[in-house]
């Protein structure tokens, strides 16, 4: 799945990215809490939040994060758009909640990236 | 194969705005000596963790970074109150943050967790009063 099929399911709004939205995305993960992003994501995951600022965009090009997608309606302001499309991240927004489009994702086949960053961790290493 | 190179770089405490840059720069500079992405990734979420440690707890620190063709050090090395109690602190989802850390996404206690899963090698000294030292590894291959 794409990051544009991703736009079309979850009815998003565009605001940095839209030349990178060919990029395949292979899981998901929902939080609010960055740290928990950089522990728990993986290189192709797409970030569900309602965190809304620049450190949002610091945190998903540190992690590799695909795509970063706003929830709830929420709108990124300038300073977050300029770092995005500076950062090569794409940021979208969607009305859906974070739980109605974690459950939609799911529901499409995208899996969890803490199932897979468990399996890892428990071999050892994260 | 990375070529050896080394570098190092200032953070200043409490400075929001630039908060996670010098991770950025580290991050891009691996990338150019063709590291690979994996490795790169790694080395990128440990640094950004403890730089946002600092921005977050210290008055300053200095970052170096030393690569070899077999493993990337950093070190963080930071003027500021210390830990008092780092077996505390080492635990995941104990945080001493405040309301305007957790604003920004931070504040987890999951900081120096996140980055001991990721490195090879990690040594934590710390003084309370005088700041703290942070010795990461992680190994090429």
């Amino acid at each position: 799945m794409t990051i544009s099929d991703i736009r079309t399911l979850l009815s998003c709004d565009v605001y940095a990215g839209d030349d990178l939205l060919d990029r395949q995305v292979l899981y998901g993960c929902a939080s609010d809490l960055m740290s928990d992003v950089l522990a728990f994501s993986r290189s192709g995951a797409v970030l569900l939040t309602g965190l809304v600022n620049v450190q949002t965009i610091q945190t998903a090009y540190i992690a590799d994060v695909d795509a970063v997608i706003v929830v709830r309606g929420k709108r990124p302001d300038q300073t977050m758009i300029s770092f995005a499309k500076e950062k090569h991240v794409p940021l979208l927004g969607t009305p859906y909640s974070m739980y109605e489009a974690s459950g939609i994702l799911y529901r499409a086949g995208i899996p969890s990236t803490m199932q897979a960053a468990l399996k890892v961790h428990n071999s050892g290493r994260a | 194969m990375a070529r050896s190179y080394s570098d190092s770089y200032e953070i200043l405490g409490r400075d929001f705005i630039e908060a996670g840059n010098v991770s950025t720069e580290i991050k891009r500079t691996l990338r150019e000596l063709g590291v690979s992405p994996e490795i790169v990734r790694r080395v990128a979420i440990a640094t950004y963790e403890a730089e946002m440690n600092v921005v977050m707890y210290a008055k300053e620190a200095t970052v170096k970074m030393e690569v070899t063709p077999k493993a990337i050090r950093i070190t963080v090395n930071d003027r500021g109150p210390g830990i008092p109690d780092v077996d505390l602190a080492m635990q995941e989802g104990y945080s001493t943050a405040t309301p305007e850390m957790r604003e920004m996404g931070f504040g987890a206690g999951m900081g120096l967790p996140n980055i001991k899963r990721n490195a090879d090698h990690f040594t934590i000294v710390s003084v309370v009063g005088r700041g703290t030292k942070l010795d990461i590894v992680v190994n090429i291959n």
